[in-house]
């Protein structure tokens, strides 16, 4: 697999990621149905450039009365405008904007919000589909304020011009490390808490290390089956099969050793293991396999450091972005800010009963989620180089809502593991479908949304509480 | 004032303090229903109070109007010394006015125990700015109202559930958490909406205890009941609402003794 791929699929993933993650707090925390969430993103990412474009605000007030020419004739504003093109500056840091079009992308929360959130959700859901509509209409037509279908593009991105020398790549490589031990420590400490019979097994660190040894050859032997796909040349569809086999084969053994070690922790490890539900076995055995995906990420993700391009430093300022936001809303969650939030969403007037002000928490969650899609909005922006009114169509809500649901809403772990499934999908559909199926691109296009569908009914009949859900909360009635 | 208020004036009690809550001329039309029409009610301190009267007499009504979750039309509201009918329902909790539902309404997918946190009011970890600077602080009271929530949970028995999601509890046992709930608010005054309703007879004999043990404690209670025997045993006055408008008011022996209130429940 080419890294320049890869590198850019990342980006889309992890963009995907941060802007679920805004959603997540709306719905699956808060139970705020928005129907228009690709309206903050599009707010984020065209403040972000348009106050990052050299020249671009100085001249909007120009840009405005050659639009409207009438606006000549009302002398105190025609004046006012003057008076702004000449006090404007040119442009602006382009971290400075980044947080403008998150404060932007909260205000537009606020006004939505003041408006709505005292109705009830379902005129919420009709409201926020409207304004997303409303905004992308005012990006087709104020060509003054967003250049119209024309689009943006030539502005500047941030690392754009760093030519990072060892010590600094040694840094970003670093931090990416930290991060990567933080998620795999986390994800170690959940594996040892799944319930495992009555007694709780001891965490050793000897064992967590022997396990992450399992996990990293599970990495690699993924990583040589990929990198087969360009040395072998097979008839396309056997090579694609063959390469099935080969991962499998290569993975499971592998990651069979890191489960068993997970049991070896356990006080009495033989007889622990015939008391196991299947299902223990089998999410056991999954999280192994995800660890590995994730090493495997962040091995390419540093090799692509080291031979630094542009987008290989714009995905590692994303990862430490989404590192800070998850932790953050992690706390945030669970806090006692959280637990209310979360009341609201099962019951709003009990909240009320028991002095909380709901309005002011839906408010702060709708503008905080908001925000956060701003932020993933900048980096849509810099990812695509180039930006106009399609890029923010109804559709992305939607597919953040995919994601939300997909990976269980009200869990910002499943909405992560969500992003990446969705966009595996769309990658492996989009190059190993031609090859399996004789069909033309756009019968094609058409057969990939078509199974998404599927695969939605079928999770919503297998799991409907999506994958990380927890199944318990859906059979409780209120 | 029509005469049907006559039995007030048959029972002069010369309250020696001011009542904790007062409601006069409180009236609430839906179109062209008038659901509560110039009720009145006093619960003076430390006294549990109930309020009975046919189906659709306008109980439940009167609750959401004394909490303002739903607004009056009309009518004085006054709560501890302090006019509270123009206040946000949120306003009146933190006052210390904590009701319970008809139907108990429990946080099904939180445990036992976070339905028990969430009620305590004034918490630091509930303003946002305060979860990033804060930390130590929110940790120790969430220590604390962990401590406090064992116990309340303790004396009503919930406390082996204390990790089961609320929604996993029977009809008995969510009308209890619904009333440890209120109880972690530390209220004034708590109205219960019907806390007998659909519980078997010894969670009843439980609830009345709680409720007196919880009286001696301080709070005031306003109570709205179908069991009369509950009436009979826990109130020291009872105000009877038929109709959308008092109907009498006394103890619970005048009130099964009124013949008013009899014509009332069994009909013309």
């Amino acid at each position: 697999m080419e890294i320049g791929y890869f590198v850019s699929l990342a980006l889309f993933t992890t963009i995907y990621a941060l802007f679920s993650l805004g959603l997540n707090l709306q719905w699956g925390y808060t139970g705020l149905i928005n129907f228009g969430h690709i309206a903050f993103m599009a707010i984020g990412a065209y403040t972000t450039i348009a106050l990052t474009l050299p020249g671009f605000i100085k001249e909007m007030p120009q840009r405005l009365v050659d639009q409207y020419p009438g606006l000549q004739n009302q002398e105190w504003l025609y004046g006012g405008l003057q008076f702004l093109g000449r006090v404007l500056p040119e442009q602006i840091p382009i971290f400075i904007a980044v947080l403008i079009g998150a404060g932007l992308a909260a205000l537009l929360g606020l006004f939505i919000g003041t408006t709505t959130l005292r109705l009830r959700e379902d005129y919420l859901s009709i409201v926020t589909i409207g304004v997303s509509e409303v905004i992308r209409l005012i990006a087709v037509n104020e060509e003054w304020l967003t250049r119209g279908p024309r689009g943006m593009f030539n502005y500047p991105l941030p690392l754009e011009k760093l030519e990072p020398n060892l010590l600094v790549k040694g840094g970003m490589i670093a931090s990416l490390v930290v991060v990567l031990a933080l998620i795999m420590w986390r994800l170690w400490q959940w594996l040892i808490r799944q319930p495992q019979g009555d007694q709780r097994p001891q965490a050793s660190r000897l064992l967590f290390g022997l396990y992450l040894v399992c996990v990293a050859g599970v990495a690699t032997c993924w990583w040589f089956s990929f990198s087969l796909t360009l040395t072998v040349t097979l008839p396309s569809f056997l090579q694609t099969i063959v390469l099935m086999i080969l991962r499998l084969a290569m993975v499971v053994p592998l990651a069979i050793c890191g489960v068993l070690l997970v049991y070896a922790v356990l006080p009495r490890p033989l007889q622990q293991w015939r008391v196991q539900a299947l299902s223990t076995h089998i999410s056991l055995l999954t999280v192994t396999m995800v660890m590995g995906l994730i090493m495997m990420f962040f091995g390419a993700h540093i090799m692509a450091i080291n031979d630094y391009s542009f987008k290989a430093g714009l995905l590692w300022l994303l990862i430490l972005t989404i590192a800070v936001i998850f932790w953050q809303m992690e706390r945030w969650v669970t806090s006692p800010w959280g637990r209310v939030l979360t009341s609201i969403r099962e019951d709003e007037e009990v909240a009320k009963a028991l002095g909380k002000d709901v309005f002011r928490y839906k408010l702060q969650s709708f503008m905080l989620g908001g925000a956060i899609a701003g932020i993933a909005g900048s980096f849509y922006a810099w990812q695509l180089t180039f930006i106009n009114p399609d890029g923010f169509i109804p559709l992305l809500t939607f597919q953040a809502w995919i994601i939300v649901v997909a990976g269980g809403a009200g869990n910002n772990v499943g909405t992560l593991l969500g992003a990446a499934i969705f966009w595996a999908y769309n990658e492996v559909t989009r190059f190993e479908l031609p090859n399996i199926l004789p069909l033309d691109d756009a019968r094609l296009g058409a057969l990939r949304v078509m199974v998404i569908g599927l695969m939605l009914i079928v999770l919503m009949m297998w799991r409907p509480q999506g994958i990380l859900g927890k199944k318990e909360e859906l059979t409780l009635g209120r | 004032m029509d005469d049907r208020l006559q039995p007030i004036s048959g029972t002069p009690q010369v309250q020696p303090e001011m009542p904790l809550l007062t409601a006069q001329g409180v009236s609430k039309a839906f179109g062209g229903i008038q659901a509560v029409n110039n009720a009145e009610i006093h619960v003076p301190t430390g006294k549990i109070v109930g309020l009975i009267g046919p189906n659709g007499a306008g109980k439940t009504t009167l609750f959401n109007l004394l909490c303002n979750f739903i607004a009056p039309d009309s009518g004085r509201i006054i709560f501890d010394g302090k006019p509270i009918e123009k206040l946000p329902p949120h306003e009146i909790a933190l006052q210390g006015m904590i009701r319970t539902f008809q139907v108990a309404r429990v946080l099904s997918r939180m445990s036992v125990l976070e339905n028990m946190l969430l009620a305590a009011p004034q918490q630091t970890g509930e303003k946002l700015h305060n979860t990033f600077f804060q930390a130590h602080i929110i940790r120790k009271e969430e220590k604390r109202l962990k401590e406090k929530a064992q116990v309340i949970l303790e004396s009503v028995g919930l406390a082996p559930k204390i990790n089961d999601y609320a929604g996993a509890l029977s009809g008995g046992q969510r009308k209890l958490l619904e009333m440890a709930r209120g109880l972690m608010a530390d209220p004034k005054l708590m109205l219960l909406d019907e806390p007998a309703a659909g519980v078997n007879p010894t969670l009843i004999q439980q609830i009345c205890e709680h409720v007196r043990e919880w009286n001696r404690d301080g709070i005031t209670f306003l109570i709205i009941e179908h069991n009369m025997d509950v009436i009979m045993s826990l109130c020291d006055r009872v105000w009877v609402l038929a109709e959308g408008q008092n109907l009498a008011v006394g103890t619970p022996a005048e009130i099964q003794s009124n013949k008013e209130v009899l014509k009332a429940y069994l009909g013309q």
